[in-house]
C-alpha cells in the first residue's frame, strides 16, 4: 500500500538555505476536490467507500481514520484481500468530509469491528461487479473466472482483463450489496499477517506530514489565551502590551475568546504571553481535597440501571459474608505528547478545515454551527497528529484557528502549547463506585450490587472551547462518552443489580478518555470481585472460572492460568515482613459484555517504606475473533498496558478553585522508561469469527491487576487510583 | 529588527532571517527550514519530541535560543539517516515497527542516536535510563527498547 502523506511528499534534500516546504496534503486535497462533486460519500454505495483508476490502483475512502493504531494498514489489508489486488496497490484516504463516508467517531475500539466489515463488504462487491462484467464480456461462466493481483482471467477462453481496464477512473454507481460473498477466511493472504505499516518509514526519518507539519500559502500563525479562571469574563485588552512585537497581524477578541494572530509562529507565541488582558475572578470549581464529597453529593438527575436480576437487596441480607467497599479514580487527562493543532482556510464562502479529529463529520457540524454557516459550505480534512486517546484538544484548535482565521481573512494555523493542553483539553471524569455483594456459607456470590457516580451524557460531540467562552452557537450536551459500559459484570450471579447515577456536573469538562468508563468501572468491578474471592477463600482464577458461564471466556482464563503459570491458591499476603514485597493479581473482561476478552495477570514489587510500586511484568491473553493484522494488535495490547500502568500509578489531574494546575510533565507525570513493565502476549485468533476491536480493552483490566497484585503481596488493598506512594503508605497504617 | 543567522544544518550551510535571535532553535529548523523530524511537544524541554544533535550531543531545540547555536553543527532526523539510507536506528524502528503515532519518535531515534554513539554494548538499564527523560504516550516503550538494542547490537 502507497501512503500519500508520507510517500509522495517531496523529499527534502536540504540543499537550499532556504527550503520552502511543498505539502502533499495540499495537492491531495486539490486533486481531491476535481472529483469531490461527483464523487459519492454514501456509506451505501460502493464508491463511498472504493475508486480504481487505469493502472488498476485502489483507492481506500475511510470514514474511521488512523489515531497511531495501525488501522490504514489493515484495512487497506482488508480491502486487498477482498479485491484480490496486491496489498501495495491500495491507497487509503482517511477521514474527509468530501470524500469518505461517515462511518462515525473513531473512537471504542470499533475501526476494524464495525469500519473493517463495512469496507469489507464494499470491496466484495465491486469484486462481484467486475467478474459479473466480464462474464458479459467473455461471455463465460463465472466459475470460469479467477482473480490474481486485479487481473480476472478465464480458464477456458484463456483470455484476462485487469480492473482498471473494466472500471478505471469511472464509477461503479452500486449499491452496497449485503449479500455478496465475501471471502473464506480460510483463504486469506493478506489478512491476518502482521503486514509493516505503511507509515512507520516515513515517521522514522521525518518524512511523514503530521497535522502540526501542514502548511497552506500565506497561511498566519495564531495562539491562544485563556482565561485563569475557566468560567472568568474578560474585562479588558491592553493591545499595546504586543504592538511591538515584529509580524503581529491581530489581537482577536469574541467574547470571552481571546487570540493573537502573526506572520510567525514564534510571533504569535511571545504575542499570547506578552498580551495584558484583565479577566474577572472565577472560583467555580470545588476545593480538590473534597472531591469525592463533592461528587457524591452532585445532584442525581438520572439513574441508568444497567442490570437488574434477581432480588440484590434482599440477597445481600440474607449472605453468610456481607462486604462493601466504595472505589474512585481521579480526573486524567488524555496526555498527548503533540498538542492539538489545525489549520483553517475560508476561501469562497467555504470553510475548509485540516485537523486530527477523530470525527471529522461531527466536526463539520460543530463548526457550521458556531459559525451559523451551512454545513455543505465546510469540509474537515483529517491528517494524522499525535495521539489523542480519545476526545483531546484536537478539535478546540480547530474551533480556535476558525475564528482567528475568520477575523484575519488569511489561513491560520493553531498550535496548542503544552499548557492549553493539559489545562484545557477535556478531562476523563471522575469516578466513583460503591459496590456490595454477599457470598453464601459456600463461598459462592449470591448477591453484587454496585452504584456508580458518573456525569450524565453519553457519546455527543463535546462542546467546543472556542464556542463557549466566545458564546457562539454549541451544543450544551455533556458529552463523557459511552461510560456506562462494563458497570455491569460478566459473571453469572443470581441476585444482580448495577446502576449509575448519572450526575448533573462533575469538575472539568468530561470526555472519553481511552477505554471511557470502561477502565474506571472494570478496575472497581475486578478489584472488589478479588475482595470477594478472598473472602472465600478461594483462588482469583477460580472464583471466576466459578462464576462465568460463558465458554469463550473460560477458556481464555484456562490459557492464561497456562502463559502466567498461575498457582492455584487463596491470595494472601507473602513476604511479610520483608521490606520489598511481590505479589501477583489477575483481572478479566468481557468488553461491553458482548465483545473482546481479556484476561492478565500482573507481577508487581511494593517498597513497604517508601510506598512505591513497581510493576515488573505483565501477562496478556486476548481473544478479538478474528485478527487482522496480529502484530498490529500487540502494539496496541503493550501500549494499552503501558499507558494504564501509567495511568494507575501516578497519573490525576490537579486544580484549584480556578482552574487545571497540572499544566505541564511536570506537575502530571507520566511513565517513563525506567518504570515500563515487561508484556508477554498470547492472541487467540479466531479467523472464522468477526473481528471485534483492540485498541481498547486490554487498558481496562490493567488497574484490577495492580490493585490485585498489590493485595497479595501485602493484604493491603488499594481502592483509589492512582496508588502514589503517600496513598500506598496510609492504606498501610489503615491496616 | 531582521536578524540574519547563519547555521550548520545536515552538513549544509542555511541561512535564517529571523526578528528575535533569542527564538528557539526548533521554530527555525520547522518553519523556517522546512525540517519536521524535531517536533514541538512541550516548549520545556520535559518530553524530547523536539530532540537534535548539536555537535554529536543530544539537545532540546525546544529551549535553546537560536543565538546560542553559533557555527556548531546541527543534524536532524533528516540528516541521521534518509528512505533511501536509513541510519541503523531508523532500520531497527522499522524493524521493530516501534512506533504508534510516532510524534516522539523523533526525539526516541536522536536521543538514543547519541547515546549508542558513546557506549558500546549497553545493558537494558543503561539505555532505559538514557531515554528516561524522553516521554512516549502511546506506550510503544517495549518496542524502542528492542529497536534501541537491536541496533547497538549492530554498532
Amino acid at each position: 500500500m502507497r501512503d500519500i502523506a508520507t510517500n509522495r511528499r517531496e523529499f527534502l534534500q536540504g540543499t537550499a538555505a532556504l527550503i520552502v516546504s511543498f505539502s502533499i496534503d495540499r495537492s491531495q486535497a486539490a486533486v481531491a476536490q476535481g472529483q469531490s462533486s461527483s464523487k459519492s460519500v454514501s456509506t451505501e454505495q460502493v464508491d463511498g467507500f472504493i475508486g480504481i483508476n487505469r493502472n488498476g490502483d485502489v483507492t481506500l475512502y475511510s470514514g474511521k481514520v488512523d489515531l497511531g493504531t495501525g488501522v490504514r494498514t489493515a484495512l487497506a489489508q482488508i480491502v486487498a484481500e477482498e479485491l484480490d489486488v496486491p496489498f501495495a496497490a491500495v491507497t487509503v484516504i482517511q477521514g474527509d468530509t468530501a470524500l469518505t463516508p461517515d462511518q462515525g467517531v473513531t473512537s471504542g475500539s470499533f475501526s476494524i469491528q464495525n469500519g473493517g466489515p463495512q469496507i469489507r463488504q464494499a470491496a466484495a462487491t465491486a469484486r462481484q461487479a467486475l467478474l459479473r462484467m466480464t462474464v458479459t464480456k467473455f461471455k463465460v461462466d463465472p466459475s470460469d473466472l479467477s482473480v490474481t493481483d486485479g487481473q480476472i482471467t478465464s480458464k477456458s477462453t484463456h483470455r484476462s482483463v485487469s480492473y482498471g481496464a473494466l472500471i478505471g477512473g469511472k464509477n461503479f454507481s452500486l449499491e452496497v450489496d449485503k449479500m455478496a460473498v465475501v471471502k473464506d477466511p480460510a483463504n486469506f493472504k493478506i489478512v491476518g499477517r502482521s503486514v509493516p505499516r505503511v507509515d512507520i518509514p516515513g515517521k522514522v526519518t521525518g518524512q511523514f506530514t503530521y497535522m502540526q507539519d501542514f502548511q497552506l500559502p500565506g497561511m498566519l500563525h495564531g495562539r491562544v489565551v485563556r482565561p485563569p479562571g475557566i468560567g472568568a469574563t474578560l474585562q479588558s485588552i491592553d493591545e499595546d502590551s504586543v504592538r511591538k512585537i515584529p509580524g503581529l497581524v491581530r489581537v482577536v477578541r469574541t467574547g470571552n475568546f481571546v487570540g493573537v494572530v502573526a506572520e510567525s509562529e514564534w510571533g504569535a507565541i511571545k504575542a499570547s504571553r506578552q498580551l495584558k488582558v484583565s479577566w474577572s475572578t472565577w472560583e467555580g470549581l470545588p476545593d480538590q481535597s473534597a472531591l469525592w464529597d463533592h461528587v457524591r453529593g452532585t445532584k442525581i438527575v438520572k439513574e441508568d440501571v444497567t442490570s437488574d436480576v434477581g432480588a440484590a437487596p434482599t440477597a445481600l441480607a440474607q449472605g453468610a459474608t456481607r462486604l462493601r467497599a466504595s472505589y474512585d479514580f481521579a480526573i486524567h487527562t488524555h496526555g498527548s505528547i503533540g498538542p492539538s493543532c489545525s489549520v483553517v482556510e475560508f476561501r469562497d464562502g467555504g470553510l475548509t478545515c485540516w485537523s486530527a479529529s477523530q470525527a471529522t463529520h461531527n466536526l463539520r457540524k460543530q463548526l457550521a454551527a458556531m459559525l451559523s454557516m451551512p454545513e455543505e459550505q465546510v469540509r474537515c480534512i483529517y491528517i494524522d497528529g499525535s495521539g489523542c486517546y480519545g476526545r483531546n484538544g484536537h478539535e478546540d484548535a480547530a474551533a480556535d484557528a476558525a475564528l482567528l482565521s475568520r477575523a484575519v481573512g488569511r489561513p491560520v494555523r493553531v498550535q496548542w502549547m503544552r499548557e492549553d493542553e493539559h489545562g484545557w483539553d477535556p478531562k476523563g471524569p471522575p469516578t466513583l463506585i460503591d459496590l456490595e455483594g454477599a457470598l453464601d456459607a459456600r463461598g459462592n456470590l449470591i448477591a453484587w450490587s454496585s452504584a456508580f457516580f458518573l456525569p450524565q451524557g453519553a457519546a455527543t460531540p463535546v462542546a467546543l472551547v472556542a464556542a463557549t467562552l466566545a458564546s457562539l452557537p454549541r451544543e450544551t450536551d455533556i458529552g463523557p462518552g459511552g461510560i456506562l459500559n462494563d458497570t455491569a459484570i460478566p459473571y453469572s450471579v443470581p441476585n444482580m443489580r448495577t446502576v449509575a447515577h448519572r450526575l448533573e456536573t462533575t469538575p472539568l469538562r468530561p470526555a472519553w478518555i481511552r477505554a471511557p468508563g470502561r477502565m474506571q468501572n472494570t478496575f472497581a468491578n475486578e478489584s472488589f470481585l478479588d475482595e470477594l474471592a478472598t473472602a472465600a477463600g478461594a483462588d482469583p482464577l477460580e472464583f471466576r472460572l466459578r462464576h462465568l458461564k460463558d465458554a469463550r471466556g473460560a477458556e481464555l482464563l484456562e490459557r492464561l492460568a497456562s502463559v502466567a503459570m498461575w498457582e492455584r491458591a487463596p491470595a494472601k499476603p507473602r513476604d511479610h515482613g520483608a521490606r520489598v514485597a511481590t505479589g501477583r493479581g489477575l483481572a478479566f473482561v468481557k468488553y461491553e459484555l458482548v465483545r473482546t476478552y481479556v484476561g492478565v495477570v500482573a507481577d508487581i514489587e511494593i517498597d513497604r517504606t517508601t510506598g512505591e510500586i513497581r510493576v515488573k511484568r505483565f501477562f496478556v491473553v486476548q481473544d478479538c475473533g478474528q485478527i487482522i493484522n496480529p502484530d498490529g494488535v500487540k502494539n496496541q495490547i503493550e501500549g494499552n498496558i503501558v499507558q494504564t500502568v501509567s495511568r494507575t500509578l501516578m497519573e490525576q489531574v490537579t486544580f484549584n478553585r480556578s482552574r487545571v494546575t497540572s499544566l505541564d510533565w511536570g506537575s502530571y507525570r507520566i511513565i517513563g522508561f525506567p518504570e515500563v513493565p515487561d508484556v508477554v502476549i498470547d492472541l487467540i485468533d479466531r479467523p472464522h469469527e468477526k473481528p471485534w476491536g483492540s485498541g481498547e480493552p486490554s487498558a481496562s483490566v490493567v488497574p484490577a491487576a495492580v490493585s490485585n497484585a498489590v493485595f497479595a503481596a501485602t493484604g493491603v488493598r488499594l481502592r483509589s487510583v492512582p496508588f502514589t506512594p503517600d496513598k500506598v503508605k496510609a492504606a498501610m497504617v489503615r491496616a | 529588527m531582521a536578524t540574519s543567522i547563519t547555521l550548520n544544518v545536515n552538513g549544509q550551510t542555511a541561512r535564517v532571517t529571523v526578528d528575535d535571535p533569542n527564538m528557539p532553535l526548533l521554530y527555525a529548523l520547522r518553519n523556517d527550514l522546512g525540517l519536521h523530524g524535531p517536533r514541538f511537544g512541550c516548549g520545556l524541554g520535559q518530553c524530547g519530541a523536539c530532540t537534535v544533535h548539536i555537535d554529536g550531543n543530544a539537545v532540546r531545540s525546544c529551549i535553546t535560543p537560536l543565538s546560542s547555536v553559533g557555527n556548531r553543527s546541527i543534524v536532524t532526523l533528516e540528516g541521521l539517516g534518509t528512505p533511501e539510507k536509513l541510519h541503523p536506528l531508523q532500520q531497527a524502528f522499522i524493524d521493530e515497527q516501534a512506533v504508534q503515532c510516532g510524534y516522539c519518535i523523533n526525539g526516541m531515534i536522536m536521543e538514543a542516536a547519541a547515546f549508542l554513539s558513546r557506549t558500546k554494548n549497553p545493558n537494558e538499564s543503561q539505555i532505559r535510563e538514557a531515554l528516561a527523560s524522553n516521554l512516549c504516550r502511546c506506550g510503544t516503550h517495549l518496542r524502542i527498547l528492542r529497536a534501541v538494542r537491536r541496533a547497538a547490537a549492530q554498532t
